[in-house]
């Protein structure tokens, strides 16, 4: 399955994704791991609430960052995400 | 202090990062027997353990530093009858919470009483794939008990998380192990060959795998990869004795992990306590900041500046930190050489002997006992290894 605009992604079933203070980023936790999030990653994962679509999350980042063409970054990041099971896509 | 050296402190402070993994020993008690355990040999001289407030406080600490993950371990941790009330603690500040259990102790009621206090993730061990097997290793009944935990674990939602300590008597067997792996719907699978440290070290010569059975289960665990694709994650750990470079041991001293042992001792990693001449603080008198940044445990094997040569001219000694400490100490005698399993140490002949014997055919169980785990044994060998 090919993520579109119209996917909705949610943070995989073993995953949790919070803000650490100490290391002024998002991180993403899974069994005895830890992924640290870059600013990009960590924005638009923390958006992967199973309530929204990419386009939706698209949407949302231009608006709170004021930019404009994230649609593709952001379907390439989702696509990626799950592959590495941090986002489950309906 | 002189303000040179105050400022040398706060710039190294600025350099070490924080305690991002926790171990909780919370125990050193275990129903189980393991030949290879790593907790120290003479465990049973540490029977004082913190209590839940004392926890409490560690966990406090070591999360206003930046610790996110916390493995709880032991012995068995299912053996303190408050671990439902550490976990829960340790979920409300946020970690991400590991229970690294044999099964033993976990039953319906209190899995779901952990579930309640916000445990993510249970790993469980297995010692074989079959029943003869794991009870031999374990020198326990366990088998069907752990078979059972493992349809609770799943049962709950959380994902399967496998480990089996791999060594010369069950390597062969790789293949049921697999199969047992999923048979129980494993996620991961840890198949992590035994390291050579406190019970292991004293069972060394009969644990080494000879280079043919490594060869074969490394064969046999990529041919499954192959045939069985992403479904359950394999992690195949050899054994540094069969490497030319050490380990970065605990990914640097004193630089990402933090264990404290059942009685409060503080450590750069679990089995760091063996090493002689070296105070390790106390979290009873000692708060977790001051232990992690300005102990003379944690600094000591900081970063490169301890070492000596053939570390110290080293193009890789940024890479592996010269290896582990505790094995420098057990095999060269000196925790501050390199680590013998590198080549380019004097005492590497030590580690290649060690490979050498392993290679003659036969059950060395047959010319010298393995000796298991246990009170009464670790009272009579009263040695760190």
């Amino acid at each position: 399955m090919t993520v579109t605009t119209a996917s909705v992604p949610k943070i995989g079933r073993h995953f949790r994704i919070q803000w650490e203070e100490a290391q002024q980023a998002y991180v993403l936790l899974y069994p005895e791991g830890m992924v640290k999030l870059n600013q990009s990653a960590g924005e638009i994962l923390k958006r992967c609430s199973g309530e929204t679509s990419v386009a939706g999350i698209v949407d949302d980042l231009e608006k709170t960052f004021n930019a404009q063409g994230l649609q593709q970054d952001v379907i390439n990041f989702v696509e990626l995400a799950r592959q590495q099971k941090w986002v489950d896509v309906t | 202090m002189t303000d040179l050296a105050e400022a040398r402190l706060a710039e190294q402070s600025a350099q070490i990062g924080p305690p991002l993994w926790l171990l909780a020993e919370v125990t050193y008690r275990c129903p189980l027997h393991c030949v290879y355990c790593f907790n120290p040999v003479d465990f049973a001289k540490h029977e004082n353990e913190l209590t839940t407030d004392e926890w409490f406080k560690v966990l406090r600490e070591a999360r206003e530093l930046g610790s996110v993950q916390c493995g709880f371990s032991g012995g068995e941790p299912m053996l303190r009858d408050d671990l439902e009330l550490i976990v829960a603690e340790a979920h409300r500040l946020g970690y991400y919470t590991n229970l690294l259990t044999s099964g033993i102790g976990l039953n319906e009621k209190r899995i779901d009483a952990l579930k309640e206090a916000g445990l993510d993730h249970i790993q469980l061990s297995f010692q074989d794939s079959t029943r003869e097997m794991n009870d031999f290793l374990s020198s326990t009944r366990t088998f069907d008990l752990k078979r059972r935990v493992a349809d609770l674990i799943k049962s709950r939602g959380y994902p399967m998380v496998m480990n089996c300590t791999i060594h010369r008597h069950n390597i062969d067997h790789i293949e049921s192990i697999l199969q047992l792996a999923s048979d129980i719907d494993a996620e991961y699978v840890e198949l992590a060959n035994t390291q050579y440290y406190g019970w292991a070290q004293v069972n060394r010569d009969q644990l080494l795998p000879s280079r043919e059975q490594l060869e074969r289960a490394e064969r046999i665990t990529n041919e499954w990869r192959e045939k069985h694709g992403n479904r359950m994650k394999l992690f195949f750990v050899v054994p540094d004795y069969y490497e030319n470079r050490p380990k970065k041991c605990m990914n640097g001293w004193g630089n990402i992990f933090l264990t404290i042992t059942p009685d409060g001792k503080a450590l750069p990693c679990h089995t760091a306590r063996m090493l002689p001449g070296l105070e390790f603080p106390d979290v009873r008198t000692s708060g977790i900041r001051e232990i992690w940044y300005e102990s003379e445990g944690f600094n000591r094997y900081r970063g490169t500046g301890w070492m000596k040569e053939p570390c110290s001219s080293c193009p890789e000694k940024e890479k592996d930190y010269g290896g582990c400490r505790c094995q420098a100490y057990m095999v060269a005698n000196d925790p501050d050489a390199a680590d013998p399993v590198c080549d380019k140490s004097p005492f590497h002949g030590r580690i290649v002997e060690a490979v050498e014997r392993a290679q003659i055919a036969g059950n060395p169980m047959q010319v010298k006992p393995l000796i298991y785990r246990g009170p009464k044994e670790s009272l009579q060998l009263d040695r760190p290894f």
